[in-house]
């Protein structure tokens, strides 16, 4: 891979990246068009995460990179090959030790830290999609804050479920302004959000978004007053390390319908395993 | 006792070293050479080069290879390829009327100046398999036959709808008329309404068979707009640079284009008189059938600067230009091949829970 | 400020659209009160929808201008206020009865989404406190509150416009555009509707411009009549003198040509 840059884009290319992403800082939750380049990964196999990464990781970096959680699912293991050939950085499965980390579909249960960035690779950027068609019409509706549309959807799901019907890629507002969508994380993951202390950065390379949540920034899951936001609960702890109050997997076990729930979050687990043996003698 | 799985990384490795074994298939028979699929495939290549933005056959051929045939693969290839490449400059546009000739017909006039020359075409072949192509030495070829240009002409053939616009039949276009920098869909994101130099780009590289699909349904009544083939050249142009320290164009390449010019519905307001409307289209090689259907989605997109109400899927830019890109279409319906046990995982506790409360 | 001096609610001068070498509209102006309803009555092509499309905003005119007053009292440009200012109006103090429910109606989610949408919009958070509103709202145009968790697409066409009144009365706007309001009805269920907005507009002190063919309706809504012919107001005055003694020969055709019960 000597023949490409550092990180595989050309310099220029960051730099249209980086404005982009210092945009998206500036007004958070708000989606900032960026020109997406083709990348040697398929579009919605994590090319807009892959960008952002690749324009803000420098030599000393240490990358962490999961999908589901894991660490070692394949699209995981194939992005962080492609850094590892591509710029050469230390990487690890440690949240804590990272410095950067990519993530599909899950924020790690070890609390994040100040100097760290979380980079989210994004299908579908715009919350209102699925009430609206069309580009031209939600730009408009960020704009003059015209959230109706999507108080009317939750109002429906209530009136029907009795719930809102969005489990994952669940719609909030960010710094009490923008309406975003924090990526198909579950909404179990939303509250992390909240006044993270971390810089969130969100990539769409298909779609040709990036935006951002601040350090310390106000994220608040959309909820009705008498019908309050809520998170996934299981009537049982992970089976590996004894953890509750985190995001389980659900495996099945046997053709006889038999299954277990084990974290989610591989680097979590292991590390609780790992004290829970060393403090038996 | 459930143990994590592990070994994402070897299974991947194993994975790429079958697709190696696939790709090249039996040892026992030769391997395809860039050259063949170059001279032997080349409406292949003509597609790849097309759809993937950059014109080199030689590069297209080994995406080709490498992709095993699978031209959609192969583009993508090309294209991650492309993001690479540094530019230097841009070239002037290219001059389709000063094009040497391979073919060259207008299906609204019987004869024109320049006269109709058929080329290499399939137009008129009965589609018989022919047997003789399946064992090698057999392929007849009696050497190349040159296309003879009216020798009434000399020079450029002039183009048949310079000829209706001379007389004021079909609307002008005069590309200098705003001197507003030209969009590079490759650099920036689309922006709606999209102007008609981004259109004719997306168009450009957009799926021949989402092209072929929408032109063919403004002709079945989805947004009809009366195309005549005004013109279909086919044939080999200058690629021109001006070098900042030479201050002259200079000639660096010279590639193989496919343009196909539309004479649609005529259209007049209270302040013109009628005229006929135009459709565009352009690929890379020999590509009649995506330049013509690029033509015809051309024309239905110009529905709002036309003054005419977008009723069909033709006509509706945001669909037509955001679902073009085979690329992007590949891309996205196969990450549903991705993990996505997490979120499967809510749904499923929402989905229990709902079901509790109802009784289930 | 504004409490001494009166101003109308609507102030409307020279409003004029062409359509290339057509006339929509020419030179129309008007006064509108608070707690009036003006009826604008004419032939199609007499220029009404497109008055009613100038001041609405979804047409701009060629020139006039149109002035309301907001409910602090001063006085805004229409004309001249930017999209998010324009919208912002359209969904608090102006209200649009459109002759089709359908355009009025989001008709994929409930009566009570419907009712409560503007609600929420406007930043109300309480499920249960929407809920209370929009029943309310719903029985105040006489429609079965039982059918709040329906769809538009399962009411009558008299029920649909009935809901997209409430639709827009539930912010309490001060102005109601309406566009044929009870064309496409059978005869009995535009005199029931007219009767609820005639209710309405009295209760709440609506301002309302209505625009119609049908001259009964508008004795029965107006207060005052615009009554226009080829783009021009070619009469006006208080309902019931315009109808009873029309003056312009136009005017006297289309009074003369109304079935007399």
């Amino acid at each position: 891979m000597s023949a490409y840059n550092f990180a595989f884009l050309d310099e220029q290319t960051k730099r249209m990246i980086r404005r982009a992403i210092l945009k998206a800082v500036a007004i958070p939750g708000y989606q900032v068009p960026f020109g997406s380049r083709e990348m040697p990964l398929s579009y919605g196999w994590g090319t807009g995460g892959v960008q952002v990464t690749a324009s803000v990781i420098g030599p000393d970096d240490v990358l962490k990179v999961i999908d589901q959680g894991a660490d070692d699912t394949t699209n995981a293991v194939s992005i962080r090959q492609f850094f590892v050939r591509t710029t050469g950085v230390r990487t690890t499965t440690q949240t804590d030790e990272a410095s950067l980390i990519q993530t599909r579909h899950r924020i790690p249960e070890t609390p994040l830290a100040a100097d760290q960035i979380v980079v989210f690779q994004v299908p579908i950027p715009e919350p209102l999609r699925w009430l609206e068609p069309r580009e031209t019409e939600t730009r408009t509706m960020h704009a003059l804050e015209e959230y109706g549309a999507m108080w009317v959807r939750l109002y429906e799901d209530i009136t029907r479920h009795g719930h809102v019907e969005t489990a994952y890629d669940y719609p909030v507002v960010v710094n009490g302004r923008y309406l975003m969508r924090p990526s198909p994380i579950p909404k179990f993951d939303n509250p992390k959000l909240d006044r993270c202390p971390a810089l969130l950065l969100f990539g769409a390379g298909r779609e040709k978004r990036i935006y951002a949540v601040p350090p310390h920034t106000t994220v608040r899951s959309l909820d009705f007053e008498d019908h309050p936001f809520t998170v996934e609960a299981w009537d049982r702890p992970c089976a590996l390390c004894g953890a509750s109050g985190v995001f389980l997997d659900e495996i099945i076990v046997d053709d006889k319908g038999g299954r277990m729930f084990v974290c989610s979050d591989t680097d979590y687990c292991a590390r609780r395993r790992q004290a829970c043996d060393a403090e038996t003698p | 006792m459930y143990v994590a799985v592990k070994g994402g990384e070897q299974a991947i490795t194993n994975a790429h070293r079958l697709l190696a074994e696939d790709r090249r298939g039996d040892p026992a028979v030769p391997e395809l050479t860039l050259a063949q699929i170059t001279g032997q495939l080349t409406l292949a290549v003509d597609r790849v080069m097309t759809e993937g933005s950059c014109y080199d056959p030689g590069l297209a051929a080994l995406a080709i290879k490498q992709a095993r045939g699978d031209l959609l693969e192969a583009i993508f290839l090309l294209r991650a390829y492309r993001t690479t490449l540094p530019r230097f400059g841009v070239s002037r546009p290219i001059d389709t009327g000063a094009m040497t000739l391979r073919r060259r017909i207008s299906a609204t006039f019987k004869d024109v100046p320049g006269g109709q020359i058929l080329g290499p075409t399939f137009d008129y072949t009965h589609r018989l398999l022919d047997f003789d192509l399946a064992e090698p030495g057999r392929d007849a070829t009696d050497g190349a036959v040159e296309p003879t240009l009216d020798a009434a002409i000399g020079g450029p053939v002039p183009r048949v709808i310079d000829l209706l616009d001379r007389d004021g039949l079909i609307e002008t276009e005069d590309p200098d008329a705003e001197a507003q920098p030209v969009a590079d869909v490759t650099r920036e994101p689309l922006a709606f309404p999209a102007g008609r130099d981004a259109r004719l780009q997306n168009l450009a590289r957009g799926d021949e068979g989402f092209l072929l699909a929408l032109g063919y349904s403004t002709q079945r009544g989805y947004g009809r707009n009366h195309p005549f083939a005004g013109e279909i050249r086919q044939g080999e142009v200058a690629v021109e640079l001006v070098p900042e320290e030479l201050g002259f164009a200079i000639t660096i390449a010279e590639i193989t284009v496919t343009e196909c010019q539309m004479v649609n519905q005529f259209k007049g307001s209270a302040a013109a008189p009628p005229q006929f409307t135009r459709g565009y289209g352009l690929a890379f090689g020999h590509a009649e059938r995506k330049a013509m259907a690029m033509a015809l989605v051309d024309r239905a997109l110009r529905c709002r600067e036309l003054a005419e109400t977008p009723a069909s899927p033709a006509q509706d830019e945001e669909f037509v230009l955001y679902h073009s890109d085979n690329v992007e279409a590949s891309g996205f319906v196969q990450h549903l091949k991705l993990p996505h046990h997490v979120d499967f995982q809510s749904e499923l506790v929402l989905l229990r829970t709902l079901r509790a409360e109802a009784g289930a | 400020m504004s409490d001494d001096v009166e101003r109308p609610l609507l102030r409307v001068r020279g409003l004029t659209r062409w359509y290339g070498p057509q006339v929509g509209c020419l030179d129309v102006g008007f006064d509108l009160w608070p707690g009036e309803v003006l009826g604008v009555v004419g032939e199609s092509g007499s220029g009404k929808t497109t008055v009613l499309g100038c001041l609405s905003g979804r047409v701009v005119p060629t020139a006039g201008t149109v002035e309301f007053t907001t409910r602090e009292g001063l006085g805004v440009d229409v004309l001249r206020l930017s999209e998010a200012e324009r919208r912002r109006l359209a969904r608090t103090d102006w209200g649009v009865v459109h002759q089709n429910p359908r355009d009025g109606l989001r008709m994929g989610v409930t009566a009570g989404a419907n009712v409560g949408e503007r609600l929420m919009a406007l930043g109300a958070r309480h499920y249960g406190a929407i809920r209370e509103a929009a029943l309310d709202w719903l029985g105040q145009v006489e429609i079965d509150t039982g059918r709040i968790d329906d769809l538009p697409e399962t009411f009558s066409g008299g029920m649909q416009q009935r809901l997209q009144i409430a639709r827009n009365l539930v912010t309490r706007p001060r102005l109601v555009f309406m566009d044929e309001p009870t064309g496409g009805l059978d005869v009995s269920v535009q005199a029931r509707l007219l009767d609820l907005l005639r209710t309405l507009v009295a209760y709440l002190g609506l301002s309302a411009i209505v625009v119609t063919h049908d001259l009964a309706v508008t004795r029965l809504l107006a207060h005052r009549l615009l009554v226009m012919r080829r783009g021009q107001v070619v009469e006006s005055g208080l309902t019931d003198q315009v109808l009873d003694d029309p003056q312009h020969p136009y005017t006297q055709l289309l009074v003369s040509s109304v079935l007399q019960p």
